[in-house]
């Protein structure tokens, strides 16, 4: 069974120029492991594939059960040039909140 | 700092924020002053008011008007708190100066002789402005290549926290800065209480981290987190403005005024800690390169949070500065559908719009079309997610029209073919709002930090 991530993790978009940085942090520490897992760059450089990241970077923070999401080049400009309502990308972590996750037996 | 002579505490020092961006809300620094007057023990108030783009509005402003160019909202920050701070002995820490410090500190003096508060000494903070401190030719070197020839508005290196302190451990009572990192502003006030040395990089990350987790107001409080149902957070219209009880050690708790809105606990304090960042382990400022990859996060009490395991690394060798130029004329225009087939006749005034910019030799104005109500946050300029994704029928949508155009004309030609949709276009369009804006670029850089001498004054 799939479910979406946002019923596991809460995130919180920033931006710096050109580049998106995502937070996924878990809501309970016995999903750690299966975040981990689950939530990787390349299924995240696949949900963002219509804003062509040129690299998509993950950082791991266990001792807060959170991760960060480096996103290259994804704002078309950011707020310099995008023509996003968005400028920022502030709603993107909704985005990534979106991926699916699968629960199976090991990581009910 | 000449610390021969001088007493530093080693007691509990508290830092409010009153705002976390210019056009943050007006009585957010209210409850936090009474809080740290209720306290009672050394307290400094900040105000972080300056975005990347803000410095380059400000510099405009001061070309046109050169008594003009500081914060505009300084008044409505600091008129209902700045008699309580004055007699608590609470200094203000803020980057309210943006391109004209002089001048936001006589805009204080005269807001104090108004409100009758007794004569202020404030500091300016100054050194940033690399128009103004660098020659030519080094400014040039600076430049990114995308840059040269562009017309420069503003060019800023962000600078630390040691000037900050200097001027608080001269007794002012208001320091404004101009560009400075923004977790300086809480980290200058911490070196003048603890004597904190400037080489004692794990307190200066933890300092620098206090400042990060304070410097966007309510976005730690329980402000950007909401989601109903899913992650509440109690009275946001009432939301609490942050407050950091830092020791000498450098650990310190996140928390708010009692009987306010918001919440402060181990998930907002997480996001706020990773907002922004990049590599965890190098969070790179003027003063330290502050690291959280060991940070704890834990809850010590109702919406108070403890922070340790921050670990510091020494100060990078160069300063990050920000280069605004002139960019772009933003053209955005908007109609609504609603009914019966109505995201197939926004499809089609989009569609009109742009074989009529074609029409008119405008094709290659860079145009995007969105659909909102139906896809347009989440979908890029070129239009990649909208191929990929079939629109859904909705009863309800608006399409908005967005154009990047190289003068006003082309974007008042653009605008004037939205608004021909009420007759040339779909059934039942209506509603149609545009805007023409002039949009600021930046670009970033690295100065070496012998180019630069940041300094201090009082400001009669």
């Amino acid at each position: 069974m799939n479910v979406p991530l946002h019923t596991l993790a809460h995130a919180r978009t920033g931006d710096k120029g050109n580049r998106s940085s995502i937070s996924v942090i878990a809501y309970d520490a016995r999903h750690w492991a299966l975040l981990v897992e689950q939530v990787t760059e390349s299924r995240v450089a696949a949900l963002f594939a219509h804003r062509r990241p040129t690299h998509v970077q993950r950082y791991l923070l266990p001792r807060l059960c959170a991760m960060n999401f480096v996103l290259d080049d994804v704002l078309d400009g950011g707020v310099n040039g995008s023509l996003n309502l968005d400028t920022h990308g502030k709603c993107l972590s909704s985005l990534l909140l979106s991926l699916p996750i699968p629960l199976t037996d090991a990581h009910p | 700092m000449d610390r021969s002579d001088r007493h530093f505490s080693t007691g509990t020092l508290r830092i409010g924020c009153g705002a976390g961006f210019s056009g943050d809300r007006w009585d957010g620094a209210v409850p936090v002053v009474a809080a740290l007057r209720a306290a009672g023990g050394p307290a400094v108030l900040l105000f972080e008011t300056l975005a990347e783009r803000t410095l380059a509005l400000a510099q405009l402003k001061r070309r046109e008007q050169p008594d003009h160019g500081w914060e505009p909202s300084l008044e409505r920050f600091l008129a209902p708190v700045l008699r309580d701070c004055v007699e608590a002995g609470i200094p203000i820490v803020s980057n309210f100066g943006a391109a004209n410090p002089t001048g936001a500190a006589q805009c204080v003096h005269a807001l104090a002789a108004r409100l009758g508060v007794r004569p202020l000494k404030v500091a300016v903070i100054e050194g940033d402005d690399l128009l103004a401190a660098l020659p030519s030719d080094r400014l040039k070197q600076l430049l990114p290549p995308a840059l040269k020839g562009e017309a420069l508005v503003s060019a800023n290196a962000y600078l630390g926290a040691q000037e900050i302190a200097m001027a608080l451990r001269e007794g002012a009572d208001v320091v404004v800065t101009g560009r400075v990192a923004d977790p300086a502003l809480a980290l200058g006030p911490m070196l003048a209480h603890f004597g904190w040395a400037l080489d004692d990089w794990e307190r200066l990350a933890c300092g620098t981290m206090a400042g990060h987790l304070l410097e966007c107001g309510a976005q730690v409080t329980g402000g950007y987190f909401a989601d109903p149902g899913i992650k509440d957070v109690p009275d946001l219209a009432t939301v609490g403005y942050p407050i950091v009880e830092m020791e000498s050690d450098g650990r310190f708790v996140v928390t708010k005024p009692q009987g306010t809105g918001g919440r402060v606990d181990r998930q907002t304090v997480t996001e706020q800690l990773l907002y922004e960042l990049h590599d965890p382990a190098a969070y790179l400022t003027p003063d330290v390169v502050a690291d959280i990859s060991e940070t704890e996060v834990v809850e010590v009490g109702a919406d108070r949070v403890r922070v340790s395991g921050v670990r510091g690394h020494p100060r990078p060798p160069t300063l990050k500065a920000t280069l605004c130029y002139e960019g772009d004329w933003l053209a955005e225009g908007e109609i609504s559908y609603a009914g019966h087939n109505a995201t197939a006749r926004a499809q089609l005034a989009a569609s009109i719009v742009r074989e009529r910019l074609h029409l008119l030799g405008l094709a290659s104005v860079r145009l995007r079309a969105d659909l909102i109500g139906v896809a347009s946050a989440f979908a890029d300029d070129a239009g990649l997610w909208h191929q990929r994704n079939d629109a859904p029928e909705r009863e309800d949508v608006r399409l908005r029209l967005a154009a990047s155009c190289a003068t006003r004309a082309v974007a008042d030609t653009v605008m004037r073919e939205v608004l021909a949709l009420y007759t040339c276009g779909p059934a039942g369009g209506g509603g149609v709002r545009t805007q023409v804006t002039p949009r600021l670029a930046s670009d970033a850089c690295l100065v070496p930090r012998e180019w630069l001498s940041p300094r201090w004054t009082l400001i009669a």
